[in-house]
């Protein structure tokens, strides 16, 4: 676990995550991994017994994760959501933004370069997962 | 014409700072092209032919005269001396260095500009009526509703990677002069019966090689929800939308596969929930930018005739003109498309004199139209013979709006990597071949795309052209019948393909067939649908 990138204080789930299919079949689990095909909303009944969400990336360009990340969000899952896979560097502020809190990049991150990514943009335009409040709410006060 | 405040700024400078590393690490070999490559699309930056190209967004087509003359100035400083205009009201440049690429990108930031988006899977430049605050038809301006789109698409977080590009359009009258039901989505504003203000909702429309006129998903969407519902749209689409091949992955696909009908039950259900979120920016900021288009300060009691006596000018207004809101003024079109010029193209000092026209005469406002054209939008009448000669001294005085010379075409096999086939002579080579008759044939749209993306609108022309390679060799298809106005229609492909010359032949033959064939008042669109394609097929083929 080397290479995972939290950004919550809790202890991490020791344990793998299991498919959407298998976590529905078996109910105790809490952790679970969710594959671009697979629905998000599978597990809106569950989670409240869920410490940990993989969103898996195959490849960067499928942005299916985005929406499911999202969508565990306005949900009100509050636990752990991690990016898998093809996670690169510039990706990280628009997880961010989706209620992503941690990532495990296929590939190694520059610590200084995640930090520096992430402090990039001083607002955000539209509300999404990140609580951050949106422009418009800014400029109306 | 809105105004960026220390927000916007803020946002737009970030993203110089962003890719000015993302630069710096490309250039340091830290980033493969592969890895950069979806980082320089998001900022409008293509790998062309030759070099690259870099698309400068025109948020709606609308434009303040600091804002093109910086566009000239960057053709001169960075480019070899021209800049493209673009079908999708953008600009672009064909000969960009990559170094330079972020001081560009900081130059326009300096006047309120960006390319961000601009390429890429994620939302693009909303475009809009190029007329708009300007056409007597409209029934509201929609340009503060574009903008409230451009913000709420820039930079969204959930929408960065979809399936496809993804197009917006907004217009606010019945005339569509925006190609509405070919993006993605298209809203056309309208008031209920109860004279509220809202947007009928067309998704899954666009071009490429699978054309499709966008169906109505929702026939009123109020105005405070309509930010929430194009989340909808785009949620499903970003879920549902294919990703096993590119060449299905737009959301016409989805919405054809599932049916326009189920596609709309699923955005429904979308809504209510993202309805709960609050996401939906308030009415005061929908205010805020609204005020930013408050019209000019027009005069009243202006003359509203045109001196006509000299004939060239005379012949140049009857064409380049559209009726104004206001008495006394006029929106005109400046044709960029000479005889045998580049369509769209225009030279770092047209563009500056285009700057300097704007401030002067249309209270420092320009437009980019789709047709690859500029638009000075409130100019008072009496100042149009002054203005017309300065026009035409530059070359820009092209008396054929909307006529066969005023063709769109692509980049095509001169810049484009995609490309089968040539666009550009053959637009020169018809616009040559019909300029004694254009006048006489009244209004013509011709398209002409270098391949089967589509970007020449070939789908959508009266007259479309397709180049395609047919072993190794440039070959056109002719394709009749289309039109991208509140009439939308798709062309139809006559049959066998033709050499370069033998299609601007083709191009003569329909059009003087149309000559002797039309009734009155009949534009060549009326003329085919009223006879069919078959008489056009017999001079063609026969
Ligand atoms: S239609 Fe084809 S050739 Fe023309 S610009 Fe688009 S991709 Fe290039």
């Amino acid at each position: 676990m080397a290479d995972l990138i939290r950004l919550r204080d809790d202890e991490a789930v020791d344990h793998p995550a299991v498919t959407v299919d298998s976590f529905l079949e078996q109910p105790d689990a809490n952790a679970v991994r969710i594959e671009p095909g697979d629905d998000a909303r599978a597990l809106l009944p569950h989670l409240a017994q869920i410490a940990l969400v993989e969103i898996n990336f195959p490849v960067f360009g499928d942005g299916r994760g985005y929406s499911a990340a999202r969508i565990l969000r306005e949900a009100g899952y509050v636990g752990e959501l991690r990016a898998v896979g093809d996670v690169l560097i510039d990706q990280l502020a628009p997880m961010r933004r989706c209620g992503f809190d941690a990532f495990e990049p296929d590939r190694p991150l520059d610590p200084v370069a995640v930090d520096a990514v992430l402090a990039r943009f001083p607002a955000a335009y539209q509300p999404a997962a990140d609580g951050a409040a949106p422009i418009w709410a800014l400029r109306h006060g | 014409m809105y105004i960026y405040d220390e927000f916007d700024q803020a946002m737009v400078d970030a993203r110089v700072a962003e890719f000015r590393d993302q630069v710096d690490r490309r250039l340091a070999g830290k980033l493969s092209e592969d890895q950069f490559k979806p980082l320089r699309l998001m900022n409008g930056l293509y790998l062309q032919l030759h070099a690259y190209m870099l698309r400068v967004a025109v948020p709606y087509g609308t434009l303040n005269s600091a804002q093109m003359r910086l566009l000239g100035d960057i053709a001169d400083k960075y480019d070899r001396g021209y800049g493209h205009f673009t079908t999708r009201q953008n600009i672009q440049y064909n000969w960009i260095r990559l170094e330079d690429a972020p001081d560009i990108l900081a130059d326009l930031a300096r006047v309120g500009m960006h390319a961000i988006q601009t390429s890429g899977n994620c939302i693009r430049n909303t475009t809009s009526d190029h007329f708009a605050g300007a056409a007597a038809d409209e029934v509201v301006d929609p340009r503060p509703y574009a903008e409230l789109i451009r913000q709420w698409s820039s930079f969204h977080p959930e929408f960065s990677y979809l399936p496809r590009k993804f197009k917006m359009a907004v217009i606010a009258s019945q005339r569509d002069r925006a190609a509405m039901r070919l993006h993605d989505i298209g809203i056309r504003l309208v008031r209920n019966s109860a004279g509220e203000l809202g947007g009928e909702f067309y998704v899954g429309g666009g071009m490429g090689r699978t054309p499709m006129i966008a169906p109505l998903i929702r026939d009123f969407v109020p105005i405070d929800q309509f930010i929430t519902y194009a989340e909808a749209c785009l949620r499903v689409y970003n879920r549902h939308g294919r990703r096993d091949n590119k060449y299905k992955a737009r959301i016409k696909i989805l919405v054809h596969e599932l049916g326009a009908e189920e596609y709309a039950r699923q955005v429904e259900e979308e809504f209510a929930h993202l309805l709960t979120l609050g996401i939906e920016p308030p009415a005061r900021e929908l205010e805020r930018i609204a005020a930013q288009f408050a019209p000019p300060p027009f005069a009243s009691g202006l003359p509203d005739t045109i001196d006509r006596s000299d004939p060239a000018f005379a012949l140049w207004a009857a064409r380049n003109l559209q009726p104004h809101k206001a008495p006394g003024y006029t929106a005109l079109t400046i044709s960029l498309k000479p005889t045998g010029g580049i369509p769209g193209d225009a030279s770092a000092d047209q563009i500056r004199l285009m700057a300097d026209l704007a401030e002067r005469y249309s209270f420092d406002e320009l437009r980019v139209t789709h047709a690859q054209n500029i638009v000075l939008p409130h100019v008072r009448k009496a100042d149009l013979p002054a203005l017309w000669r300065e026009l035409v001294d530059a070359g820009l005085g092209s008396p054929n709006l909307d006529l066969a010379g005023d063709i769109i075409a692509c980049p095509g096999l001169d810049y484009c990597s995609l490309a089968n086939a040539r666009s550009i002579p053959v637009a020169q080579q018809i616009g040559e071949r019909l300029a004694g008759k254009e006048q006489d044939i009244g209004e013509l749209k011709l398209k002409i795309s270098g391949c089967i993306n589509a970007c020449g609108h070939h789908h959508a022309g009266h007259i479309g052209i397709l180049g395609v390679d047919k072993k190794g060799v440039e070959n056109y298809q002719l394709l009749l019948g289309g039109s991208e106005a509140e009439d939308v229609s798709l062309g139809k492909i006559t049959g066998p393909g033709f050499d370069e010359a033998g299609v601007v032949d083709a191009v003569e033959k329909v059009t003087d067939l149309y000559l002797a064939r039309r009734e009155d008042g009949e534009r060549f669109l009326d003329t085919y649908r009223r006879i069919g394609v078959e008489p056009f097929k017999e001079v063609l083929y026969g």
